[in-house]
């Protein structure tokens, strides 16, 4: 799942134009990654069938924070910072993060979202007899927008950017026309993140 | 930037998708209580006349970068279909059963199908946009 972290780089046309003729080398998908991505699937499902409590609040919580600092962090700081480099160094860069995006942010979703889950259940907060049910269904439609516009407009365009990028001659043209759907989405996004923050702390305190 | 016209297929696949989300939201937001099937039923035949709508709409079209499509689109099924699958083994384990588990079931497969096909459409609408366009 793409996500804010994706649409703070933004690779400037001029950098696609200036960049060599030349195919850049680097992988759409990371295969060593994948290995990774397994390990944290099992662990998941390992959570979920065991129904323990410290393993599924690990799994939300530290899903949880990964996504919400690569969000913030990515959109807020780094996007600017790369905005300032030079413009083979942004496209070094950007070759380099966004594949890398590809596998950490849906795992780090499913992770937070399936642990999340399973951990309201266990616990009671998802049902409606909790005094604060309003607040998880507001968490429901916060997630449910994050999902609408990650699933149905950052990740189509991350995987576009990234094989236009791998063409020998990407066309900067497209790169700009899919680089600002990242920046219309990442504001709602980064605000959709600060909404979780206040949600997730009020249940957490009751 | 000049594009040829296309089918608005990602606009109806995010509003296919706002709609299982919906969906789910409602579902969920009533638990423990029994909950009415009706209104899910209604998102869930929407959201899946909404992908059928998408697929005609993208088979008439002429000239597609078809094989970029399926090498992307694959792929990413097999992705989404992993996904879907561990969701469906929380829902299971969570007990989940009867018409609940059909619509959300059903649900996913919308949600499997659907996004790896918005991927495919967003790369391959740009296959042949190398040149097209000076720099």
């Amino acid at each position: 799942m793409a996500d804010t972290a994706i649409s703070a780089p933004p690779v400037a046309v001029e950098a696609v134009a200036e960049a060599p003729a030349a195919r850049l080398d680097f992988e759409i998908v990371p295969r060593r990654g994948l290995v990774l991505v397994a390990v944290a699937a099992v662990a998941l499902i390992v959570a979920i069938a065991s129904n323990k409590l410290w393993p599924l609040t690990f799994l939300h919580v530290a899903g949880g924070a990964a996504w919400t600092i690569i969000d913030l962090f990515l959109g807020l700081v780094l996007g600017p910072i790369m905005g300032q480099m030079s413009v083979p160094a942004r496209v070094e860069f950007t070759t380099r993060l966004m594949p890398k995006m590809v596998l950490i942010m849906p795992t780090v979703v499913t992770l937070t979202l399936a642990a999340g889950w399973q951990l309201g259940l266990k616990e009671g907060t998802v049902l409606t007899s909790h005094p604060l049910h309003g607040w998880v269904v507001a968490s429901f439609i916060v997630v449910g927008v994050m999902s609408v516009l990650a699933l149905g407009l950052l990740e189509p365009a991350n995987i576009a950017v990234l094989i236009e990028l791998k063409k020998p001659r990407p066309n900067p043209e497209v790169i700009e026309h899919l680089m600002k759907r990242f920046i219309y989405c990442a504001g709602i996004l980064g605000l959709m993140q600060v909404a979780t923050l206040v949600i997730m702390t009020k249940l957490a305190s009751g | 930037m000049s594009e040829r016209a296309l089918p608005p297929v990602t606009q109806l696949g995010m509003a296919s998708l706002a709609l299982i989300v919906a969906g789910g939201i409602y579902l969920s937001a009533h638990l423990p209580h029994h909950v009415p099937l009706g209104p899910a039923i209604a998102l869930l035949t929407a959201s899946a006349l909404l992908l059928v709508g998408n697929v005609i709409a993208l088979s008439r079209v002429r000239d597609f970068a078809w094989e970029r499509f399926f090498t992307v689109g694959k792929w990413s099924l097999l992705a989404y279909v992993v996904i879907a699958g561990m969701i469906e083994y929380a829902f299971v384990q969570d007990h989940i059963h009867g018409g609940a588990l059909v619509v959300l079931t059903l649900s996913l497969v919308v949600f499997a199908v659907h996004v790896p096909m918005l991927v495919g459409f967003t790369v391959a609408r740009y296959e042949h946009s190398e040149g097209r366009v000076a720099a």
